[in-house]
Order: structure tokens, then C-alpha cells, then sequence
């Protein structure tokens, strides 16, 4: 189902790494001030903050999490585990196309029983990854709660999952391609969000 | 890109390799986690066809198919069987009817995986053909090397022992020479193939110089019904000449890890205590048969070709 939505209320960004056709819709001051605001929300919403566990969704939850966790550091003084889960393997659609997609590393330093377990994922679209990151997750334990933190909501959900922490809601046409980028094709900072017109592949 | 079924190394390109190696660490994290099992080919079957006997790469490709949640059949048609006038093509005629998303063939006739590769519409994975190729086992080998030294590129690799009837000497020639590494081949003359040089192997009869400057050995098991035979007078005589134990392991470099594809004849190819310690590897390598093999049936299963033809026309 396509819902016709304008890309509007988007900044005009510069376009970087030689594609003509993309445009940031978030630059890294915006992405850290997202982050530090997230951090004080998540703060507010849980009363034991030593059980927190920020589990980063790969590539682009990676660094995320990782400023997360030093803004966290920064205004409530602790040191919350973080950890990286690749969702691939629980993907949904990987009998269907037969498609083999490069894997990615998972790290879970700590345990995930009894912990508030804190996802991580730089643009959320259709549902499906956090659907697959949470089968993922409860093969390692039985975490307390979970909660979502998604850097960019695009909306065109296809499954009942909602955003705890949201960076930035941003309306984009199905098609079009929103990918977190840092320099020079890494995910060094300066980070930054660009939507592009691409056919094919999604994210 | 990889093609549609697993039939030897030297169909790969070095890419290929890389790819599935690339996938093997992952798929070890899971042979870490508490719950050893992810939902990747969950409703897809996989039949280990083994013509063979073969306790350990049978036991290994099952684990690694029940790892991603694959329902695995094993099918071991018996001699008698096969007598009662069904070929071996009937009988894989017969499974592929079954709709399984992977076959795997191990047979004593070189080629064998090949012909059925021909008729089936599944993937077909050799699993150990005669003296052809094991390529899952120079996988896991080649694995076993870049986890232990961080590279194959540029390191030096001794394979001793009865090269000439092994499938696991030359799945691991090509392997590691495509992956940039040295070859080198010890052994005593009737167990080294006449075209030697000509695979791009350097061959010894002198275990001593075969091991200087090594980062890596890798010992084959000798079939004792071979060594009875013309090959080589006893395996007394064998096992002082070609056996490695700690003393002529100082040839090779300071770090050299030793390799056995298992199981070890004790005190023939290695040393009774080289078996067990470091810097020995064999559990290790093991270890990553479930890995690569699980890596194996990830990229390679569930693929039609009658689809794939269909679509190219």
C-alpha cells in the first residue's frame, strides 16, 4: 500500500559524495541534538537507569548507540552496556526472495534478563527489522522491557510496532531511499541523514 | 558470484571464498550463544545423500542445518539397496521429488555429485567425491587459518601425506592457493602426484625442507590399507619419516599451527601428544566445520534451477 504523501517540510540540504540526487534532511549538529534530547528521555521514562542496555541495530544503529550511551554518560552519570545485534537471519523475506544478504557482527557483552533493553536503528520504515531484532533479542534472555529508538520515523508501517524515542518524523514517498551516512562513505561522523531518488533496494 | 550448487574449490573464485568466509564469523557467534539456533531456513529441507559411511561431515552438516532451523534428512542408501537395480541417479530422481532446498552427496566415485547436480532441480553440496574434492573441509580449513593468524595471503602451507588418493589435499591446494598463500607438498614419492607442479605446489620428499619457513602444516590420515599395499613399506617406517612430532616441528616457523582433517591415527600422523595440545588446531577446525557448513547452506540453499533457467530465458 502506498500512501501519496509530499516530501515536504525538508530542508534543502547539501548533497554530498557526488550523488546529484540526494539531499540531507538532518546534519550531524541535528543528529546529536536529537540524541541528547532521546537521552533525556530515556532517562525520564525509566526509574533504574543501571538496567538500561542500548542495543544497537546494524551498520547504522552502530554509532547512534554509542553517542547515546556518552550522552548518557554526560547527564545521568552512568555507564549503560551497549551491544550490537544483526537482524538479518531473522529477516522475513529471506525464503521468499532467496536472497542472501551480507551478514553483519552481533556483540552482546552482557546478559539481556531482567534488563531494560533499549533498541537502536537510524531510520524506521515498514516495522520488519524491529520485528526481527526483537525475535533476535529474546534468543539471548528475557529482557524486562523493551523500548525502540528510531533516529528518523518514515512512517508506511506494515507491522503494529511504535517508536518509544523518535529523532525526527520525516514524510518520504515509499521509493525514495533515507540512509544515515558519516564521511567519506563510513559512519565516522560528521554524520549526517540524505534521502535520495534511487530506484531499488531499501532500507 | 556464487554459482548454484558447491561442487569443488576450483569452480570458486576467490571472491566466493572470501564471501563464505566472511559469513562463517557470524555464524560461529551463534555457536557461542546460549540459544544455538536462528529462524533463517525455517520450512526448508535439507537431505544429507551419503553413498559413503561418514560419522563426523554427516554429524556436522545436520548440526549446522538444525543451527538455522533447516529440517535436515539423512539418507545412507545401503549397498543392498543400490542393488536392487536402483541407480544412483534414480535414487536422487527420487528425492529431488520431494522438494528438498540443498542436497548433500558424498560418494567414493569422483564426479559423482556432479552428475546429480545434473538432474536435480535442488543445490547439490559435495560433501566428498573419491579423490576429487572436499570443499567444505578446505573451507573450514581456510577459515581455521584466518582466525588462527588473521590472514592467508602470503603464508606458507605444508600438506604431508598421501596427497595423491586425497580429496582434502586438493580442495586445500586450490583453496589456499587461490587465497594467495604458498603451497607446499611432502610426501614419499608414490603419494605425490606426477602433475605436482603443474597445480602450482612445490613438492618434497624431504619433510625438513618441506617445513622450513611454514606458518602452517597440514597432515593427511593415511589409510592403513593403503600403506599394506604398494605405496610405502610400513607404517612404522611412514610415521619416522613423514609422522610430525614436536622435534621436527622446529623446522617450521616459531608459530606454525599443525592440521589434521581428522580422525587422527595416533603416533602415525602426528605425535600422541601433538594430537591433543596446541599448537595443534583439530577441535578448532571442528568447531568451524559447523560454522562454514552452516555459512555453506546459507548462501547456496534454497535456489530452484528450472527457476533460474525459466528467468534466463
Amino acid at each position: 500500500m502506498s500512501h501519496p504523501s509530499p516530501p515536504a517540510g525538508v530542508p534543502t540540504g547539501r548533497s554530498g559524495n557526488g550523488s546529484s540526487n540526494s539531499r540531507s534532511i538532518l546534519d550531524d549538529t541535528g543528529i546529536r541534538r536529537a540524541l541528547t534530547r532521546i537521552a533525556h528521555e530515556i532517562l525520564e521514562r525509566n526509574a533504574e537507569p543501571e538496567s538500561l542496555y542500548l542495543v544497537a541495530i546494524p551498520n547504522g544503529g552502530v554509532p547512534l548507540a554509542r553517542l547515546l550511551a556518552q550522552n548518557l554518560r554526560e547527564i545521568g552519570g552512568i555507564d549503560v552496556a551497549v551491544g550490537v545485534l544483526d537482524t538479518t537471519l531473522y529477516r522475513d523475506d529471506l525464503t521468499t526472495t532467496g536472497r542472501r544478504p551480507p551478514l553483519r557482527r552481533t556483540e552482546m557483552p552482557s546478559a539481556v534478563d531482567d534488563r531494560v533493553v533499549v533498541l537502536v536503528d537510524d531510520v524506521v520504515k515498514t516495522g520488519r527489522t524491529i520485528r526481527a531484532a526483537m525475535d533476535a533479542l529474546m534468543d539471548f534472555g528475557r529482557p524486562r522491557v523493551v523500548q525502540v529508538v528510531g533516529l528518523v520515523d518514515r512512517g508506511h508501517r506494515e507491522l503494529p510496532i511504535k517508536l518509544d524515542y523518535v529523532g525526527k518524523n520525516v514524510p518520504t514517498r515509499p521509493g525514495e531511499i533515507v540512509r544515515l551516512r558519516g564521511k567519506d562513505g563510513s559512519l565516522e561522523p560528521p554524520l549526517e541523514v540524505v534521502v535520495t531518488h534511487d530506484s531499488g533496494g531499501s532500507t | 558470484m556464487i554459482g548454484m550448487d558447491l561442487l569443488g574449490i576450483e569452480d570458486l573464485e576467490r571472491e566466493d571464498i572470501e564471501r563464505i568466509l566472511e559469513t562463517a564469523v557470524h555464524m560461529r557467534e551463534i555457536g557461542e550463544r546460549d540459544v544455538k539456533k536462528v529462524p533463517t531456513l525455517r520450512g526448508r529441507t535439507i537431505v544429507n545423500l551419503f553413498f559413503e559411511p561418514s560419522t563426523r561431515t554427516r554429524a556436522s552438516f545436520e548440526i549446522a542445518g538444525k543451527r538455522l532451523s533447516a529440517d535436515v534428512v539423512n539418507f545412507s542408501p545401503s549397498s543392498s539397496s543400490l542393488k536392487k537395480s536402483e541407480s544412483i541417479l534414480d535414487t536422487a530422481r527420487t528425492l529431488d521429488a520431494m522438494d528438498p532446498d540443498a542436497v548433500i552427496v558424498r560418494h567414493a566415485v569422483a564426479g559423482v555429485p556432479r552428475r546429480i547436480a545434473d538432474v536435480l532441480d535442488a543445490p547439490v553440496i559435495n560433501a566428498g567425491d573419491g579423490a576429487h574434492e572436499h570443499p567444505t573441509q578446505a573451507l573450514l580449513d581456510l577459515f581455521t587459518v584466518q582466525q588462527e593468524k588473521g590472514r592467508i595471503d602470503g603464508l606458507t602451507v605444508t600438506i604431508v601425506g598421501d596427497i595423491v588418493h586425497s580429496r582434502v589435499a586438493r580442495s586445500n591446494i586450490y583453496g589456499f592457493l587461490k587465497m594467495g598463500a604458498e603451497v607446499r607438498i611432502a610426501a614419499p614419492p608414490p603419494m605425490i602426484p606426477p602433475a605436482a607442479e603443474t597445480l602450482g605446489v612445490k613438492a618434497f620428499t624431504s619433510l625438513r625442507e618441506s617445513l622450513e619457513g611454514a606458518d602452517v602444516v597440514m597432515a593427511l590420515r593415511i589409510q592403513n590399507e593403503r600403506l599394506a599395499g604398494s605405496c610405502f613399506p610400513s607404517v612404522r617406517e611412514y610415521s619416522a619419516t613423514f609422522g610430525l612430532d614436536r622435534a621436527k616441528l622446529h623446522y617450521a616457523k616459531d608459530d606454525a599451527i599443525v592440521m589434521h582433517p581428522g580422525p587422527v591415527n595416533r603416533g602415525v600422523e602426528l605425535s600422541q601428544d601433538l594430537t591433543d595440545h596446541r599448537p595443534s588446531v583439530i577441535l578448532d577446525q571442528v568447531r568451524n566445520g559447523v560454522a562454514i557448513r552452516m555459512a555453506v547452506l546459507y548462501l547456496f540453499s534454497g535456489r530452484r534451477r528450472l527457476a533460474a533457467r525459466e528467468i534466463e530465458r
